[in-house]
């Protein structure tokens, strides 16, 4: 099976969604200095894995499913979900994506086919395959998108599903991102793959499934390697498990001080914590977002002016979904007590 | 009316829906392994399956075809299975509706067995109800008759929202009447399994036959108590209770639970705060002794409440009546 490389029209998209992203957090980002207090507890940012999101998603049809984890925002603007609900949401505000009852952890939109996201890792692996299960039967072709971090697969979760999924051919993709820390530990210090230098894609040989190894800063690379998987899944072979490697380019998450206001990102914890500004300035000058735009400049499929304006409509477009969600009331206090039961 | 054993009742339950709603699944550990499974032959290997030991992934996956819009329901056996997979249960299959505002539903059964004090020593006796029944999301049902476990399953199927099922397993081979057809016993309704003026007694599962037993004992000696089964403990029944106790105006709770851990301590807070006025004795619960559950007969028998201790809670209560 070899994958068909995205056309021009694709290619464009791939960039534009990576920009949305990016625009996104970045404004997310800045909330927690230009709106201090607006955004409440923990949210984590996916700068540095956009490429890997939407190579993945390219390949989303009608009647998939993507499920995820706390870390988010970048899945539901690939598929096609509103940045104002999504960041009224992150906001805690009426219009939000979820009414204000999940916040930024919990973004869902099932009109578009995103499911739901755990905040406990590896947790929502399980529901994953539940939900290709339902697809099985369905018997349409259709698959279902898993996307968690390295870490989740130390989580009993990951292997218990990992093991059904192959068994039962479930028609899943295990979309790993290897960020290379678990909050503040690395891969090789909680991981026997790694530790052992090899791929955390090994784990798949544990589970007769394919695993691969990809580039997860690379959009092309991350299509073509999730696109085998897709066909494999699609046809009722069964699940892959795709290591994706990426860089976070922020911090975990936003800095927690209770109590009180979160005021900010810290730095990252390969700076703060092991002292390897090295490590994350080669990550910074290899960020994806800027890579894929020179990337389509020199291939001549966008030039420089057209590039230009993408970026200053995507700014607006991001700086409308600040100005929506300010404005957007807070919900009813009794309606904390909707949607407990259905 | 068919005279089945409580267990053949629960299965009658999930035949019904099964049968009437393909979306209805059920599978979990050591069960249909051959095609002769009267599961497997009658809906097929797409909706009963056979699944390895991990109760993680297997009510995991069931939140996520629930999500899909399938109606699973887990063969978990012991309600202790649960613990190994507490997350799935308690902080992810009540929160999804929930976090997303509404955009999803997550109707599934985790059918279990609990209480089996029968010599199954410490890790596989206990009554974990009130684990569950504070946890908004989840609703939780205590069947204690073979026609209630039918219907309760059946209902538990059709609703919308993660259910824990729990049935005794020392009930399991009881026999009683089941209606035939579709039977639904609806939740939140308590049961009046003995009418009586003079106590009321409030027990689940199990300790329902106890409470009955210790009612016609105390009948001989001129004592009618009222014997109420809540059925479901989420939700639950508070009206019915507070009307018999408002009638009777003493209250025996008994549980299989430790002291600190029942569902027996939530209904003494709730009659208390909300019935105060109608008591004319305190409260007496009725709960197994604080330890973990001993192998050796005698001291299991010692442990968990029993008809003796039942008719002294009733004696202590009405003590000073007269």
């Amino acid at each position: 099976m070899s994958v068909q490389a995205p056309t021009v029209e694709r290619q464009i998209w791939i960039y534009t969604q990576m920009l949305r992203i990016r625009e996104f957090e970045e404004r997310v980002k800045r909330t927690f200095t230009e709106h201090p207090g607006v955004i409440r507890g923990h949210t984590h940012l996916a700068d540095g894995a956009e490429a890997s999101i939407v190579g993945s998603l390219c390949h989303f049809r009608d009647g998939d499913a993507a499920l995820a984890t706390y870390r988010c925002h970048g899945y539901p603007l690939a598929l096609g979900s509103d940045p104002k609900a999504m960041m009224a949401e992150i906001y805690g505000r009426v219009d939000g994506l979820c009414k204000g009852l999940g916040g930024s952890m919990h973004l869902t939109d099932v009109k578009r086919g995103f499911l739901g996201t755990s905040g406990i890792v590896g947790a929502g692996i399980p529901h994953a395959a539940g939900a290709a299960w339902a697809a099985q039967i369905r018997k349409k072709g259709e698959i279902v998108y898993c996307f968690f971090g390295d870490g989740a697969s130390k989580q009993g979760a990951f292997h218990e599903t990992l093991n059904i999924a192959s068994l039962w051919k479930l028609p899943v993709l295990f979309l790993m991102e290897n960020n290379g820390y678990n909050v503040v530990t690395t891969t090789e210090q909680e991981d026997a793959n790694a530790a052992n230098g090899e791929p955390l894609a090994v784990k798949s040989k544990a589970y007769s499934m394919p695993g691969v190894t990809v580039d997860g800063t690379d959009p092309q690379a991350v299509y073509a390697a999730v696109g085998t998987a897709v066909e494999r899944a699609r046809s009722g072979a069964g699940p892959t498990l795709v290591e994706s490697k990426v860089y976070r380019l922020s911090a975990h998450g936003n800095i927690i001080a209770p109590p009180g206001v979160p005021l900010h990102y810290p730095e990252h914890e390969a700076i703060t914590v092991f002292g390897k500004r090295e490590e994350y300035e080669a990550a910074l000058r290899g960020d994806p977002v800027p890579r894929f735009r020179a990337t389509l400049v020199k291939s001549g499929v966008l030039n420089a002016a057209k590039a230009d304006e993408l970026s200053v409509q995507v700014a607006q477009e991001m700086e409308a979904a600040v100005a929506f969600a300010v404005k957007s009331p807070f919900p009813k206090l009794e309606s904390a007590l909707d949607n407990v039961y259905a | 009316m068919a005279q089945l054993p409580f267990i053949a009742a629960i299965d009658a339950g999930i035949h019904q829906e099964m049968r009437r709603d393909s979306r209805v699944l059920y599978f979990g550990q050591n069960m249909a392994t051959t095609e002769n499974h009267e599961f497997v032959a009658a809906y097929g290997h797409d909706r009963v399956r056979v699944t390895p030991i991990s109760e993680t992934a297997e009510i995991g996956m069931a939140i996520g075809a629930a999500m899909a819009g399938l109606r699973p329901v887990v063969e978990l056996y012991m309600a202790e299975f649960m613990l190994v997979a507490m997350d799935q249960v308690v902080n992810e299959a009540p929160r999804f509706r929930y976090m997303s505002g509404g955009q999803v539903k997550v109707p599934l059964v985790l059918k279990a067995g609990f209480g089996f004090a029968c010599g199954w020593a410490g890790q596989h006796t206990g009554s974990l109800t009130a684990m569950f029944m504070g946890v908004p999301g989840l609703k939780v049902v205590v069947p204690s008759t073979a026609a209630d476990a039918k219907g309760l399953m059946a209902t538990a199927i059709r609703d919308d929202n993660p259910v824990v099922f729990l049935h005794h397993y020392l009930l399991t081979l009881e026999p009683g009447e089941v209606p035939d057809g579709e039977h639904l016993v609806p939740f939140g309704k308590a049961e009046v399994r003995r009418a009586g003026g003079d106590v009321t007694i409030v027990a689940t599962g199990w300790m329902v036959p106890r409470s009955l037993a210790a009612a016609e004992k105390l009948a001989k000696e001129g004592i009618q108590a009222e014997v109420i089964d809540p059925r479901t403990v989420a939700p639950l029944d508070l009206a019915t209770i507070l009307k018999s106790v408002a009638k009777t105006g003493h209250l025996v709770l008994v549980d299989q639970a430790p002291r600190h851990a029942t569902v027996a301590g939530i209904i003494a807070g709730d009659v208390a705060e909300h019935g105060f006025s109608s008591l004319k004795a305190p409260i007496v619960q009725v709960t197994a002794r604080d330890t973990t559950v001993p192998y050796s007969e005698p001291l299991e028998a010692y442990v968990i409440p029993d008809e003796e201790r039942i008719v002294a809670a009733v004696r202590k209560s009405l003590q000073g009546r007269r």
